[in-house]
């Protein structure tokens, strides 16, 4: 935590905007002069290098979410799971900038594995031929390990990531997002302004006191303008498995993900029904699909990826037309 | 800073969507009901549940010549809120800030709200160990903080988080009141089948590996969610629940450490 010692002041107007440097509560900060100069409002090198090094990825998409603990990282194992299985020479990559709480080498199963370092950057580690990984608990010593930073050194972290990991030629990068609107949020995309974002994912769940969060994020994303591809409400309602009930656990007393989407004019993509199989191969690093392909959360997913799917192949489409 | 506090603690998880804010509005009233005087403070400040949570969106803070006035949840003004949620225009507005500003807003927080005369400052905070964490640990330095109750789900996945959370208390000198595991097994409300939907023990083996009280074990009761948006103690609504349980052996355990 030594390393970061910003005294920032109470009313900084941020080392981006045109006041830097200029605002009375700028006097006295340390940084005054290097904001008045206008160096840290300078176009961020890093945005070109990232811009180069995906080149040969065609579609970024963002896994977003608010609120914590809705099945962000579950879902991105799923769908670049399922994007990679349908169809063999498609090549996925996974980057999880949860810098925090990093789930993916877990969820994936490949917990333990080590990141090799090698002329063209960082090699990601490989769960299928056709699906990479890249996670900051790959290079953590041990799995209590904490990683406490601030902002600027999640910032330098997420770049490293965009830049400096050898992907190869990729059809989609799937980035898994920590909860919030925040540093993780922001590096990634104005790292990626050059690069491009196909779109992103919203991942919800049915109660009110999620989707409060959730509508944060969704003005997050209109006001840095991400495209939404739709958004897809996990948990909704749960079948016991003795009675074949169903029980709302988390009850959509405003009307859920679907009313959302309707509210604000995004497509809604589908419910994930909570299953306790997907949590557990969650836990194990299992592939859900292949271990349990009867179950529900199945049926409801081979749809929703080929919407995916069909949504950002047309907007490449799209944008090719609008050059 | 915090000059009318006598106890602070704090509310935390590594992962998200466990139940801190949940945790933390329950033990508030419950240390109300008790007859404290308490105040809460949300320092999750791109997702704030606090308001929603006690009812209270749309309350205004006012300025005085002391300070912020905090938010009052009762006519008795004996449990005072503080959140950014009562500083937004709208609900829906982002709070998109990096961490600078972050830290800035929370030493308001801590310097500028005027707490008279609290028994418990109780702090809720956001996942992860990173801005808002190091700015409330660093500011509760000069102050003398009771400690952290730490929340969890059973999952592996959410274990995994919560470790490095206990992990950044160590490392910081927080102490460790104990782990609370939420989420732990939910009962049909038709054939009253327990099915553990993100598994269960998980918070129990984490509390004997880094060797912390664990606190209790709370299923998952649609009741609670439902209830959660009233902004009334458990103790109150469900007085026989398993959760009004854990909540009185939870204070029992804060007041009573405190007290000698």
């Amino acid at each position: 935590m030594a390393d970061v010692k910003t005294e920032v002041p109470e009313h900084c107007p941020g080392t981006q905007s045109e006041d830097a440097g200029k605002a009375s509560a700028c006097a006295g900060c340390p940084n005054q002069t290097i904001c008045s100069s206008g160096e840290a409002n300078k176009i961020d090198p890093g945005i070109e290098l990232v811009k180069e090094r995906l080149l040969s990825v065609k579609h970024k998409i963002l896994i977003l979410s608010g609120k914590g603990g809705v099945g962000k990282s579950t879902i991105t194992s799923l769908v670049s799971r399922a994007l990679a299985a349908d169809d063999l020479e498609r090549n996925v990559a996974v980057l999880d900038i949860d810098i925090c709480g990093p789930s993916q080498p877990r969820v994936l199963g490949v917990l333990g594995e080590q990141v090799h370092q090698s002329a063209s950057g960082w090699s990601p580690v490989y769960i299928e031929d056709n699906l990479s990984l890249m996670s900051i608990g790959f290079l953590l010593g041990s799995a209590s390990d904490a990683v406490i930073w601030r902002g600027p050194k999640k910032n330098g972290m997420i770049r490293q990531f965009l830049s400096d990991v050898d992907w190869g030629s990729l059809d989609y990068l799937i980035l898994d997002t920590p909860p919030g609107t925040s540093d993780e949020h922001l590096s990634a995309t104005s790292y990626l302004k050059a690069a491009g974002i196909t779109g992103a994912l919203v991942v919800t769940t049915p109660q009110e006191v999620a989707l409060l969060d959730v509508r944060k994020e969704i003005d997050f994303c209109n006001k840095v303008k991400i495209p939404i591809i739709g958004i897809i409400e996990n948990m909704s309602a749960f079948i016991c498995p003795k009675c074949k009930n169903s029980a709302e656990i988390f009850p959509a007393s405003t009307g859920g993900g679907r009313q959302l989407a309707k509210d604000l004019n995004i497509e809604f993509l589908g419910s994930i029904p909570l299953d306790p199989l997907l949590a557990r191969c969650c836990d194990e690093g299992k592939n859900f699909m292949t271990e349990m392909p009867d179950s529900p959360v199945v049926a409801v997913l081979s749809p929703m990826i080929q919407r995916i799917i069909q949504k950002c192949e047309k907007t490449e489409v799209s944008s090719a037309v609008d050059d | 800073m915090l000059e009318g506090v006598k106890h602070v603690v704090l509310v935390l998880s590594g992962k998200g969507g466990v139940g801190k804010s949940t945790v933390s509005t329950q033990l508030a009233l419950t240390l109300k009901e008790a007859g404290f005087k308490v105040g809460l403070l949300d320092v999750d400040l791109c997702g704030p549940s606090i308001p929603y949570l006690l009812n209270l969106e749309g309350k205004d803070v006012h300025q005085s010549t002391k300070g912020w006035v905090p938010v009052y949840a009762d006519e008795e003004q004996k449990l005072a809120v503080m959140s950014i949620g009562f500083l937004l225009k709208n609900r829906n507005d982002g709070v998109v800030w990096r961490g600078p500003k972050k830290t800035g807003m929370i030493k308001q927080f801590l310097t500028d709200v005027v707490w008279e005369d609290i028994d418990y400052l109780i702090i809720d905070t956001p996942p992860g160990t990173s801005d808002e964490h190091i700015t409330v640990m660093e500011n509760l330095r000069s102050v003398k903080c009771d400690g952290a109750v730490i929340v969890t789900t059973p999952q592996a996945v959410a274990v995994d988080d919560v470790l490095r959370e206990v992990t950044f208390c160590r490392k910081t000198g927080i102490p460790i009141i104990g782990i609370v595991e939420n989420m732990s097994g939910f009962v049909c409300p038709t054939c009253s089948e327990c099915t553990n939907i993100f598994s269960s023990g998980g918070g129990q083996a984490l509390a004997e590996m880094v060797k912390v009280p664990f606190l209790g074990r709370i299923p998952i009761d649609p009741a609670v969610g439902k209830l959660a948006d009233k902004g009334q103690s458990i103790l109150v609504t469900l007085p026989d629940s398993e959760l009004a349980r854990i909540f009185r052996r939870l204070i029992e355990q804060i007041t009573r450490s405190k007290e000698a």
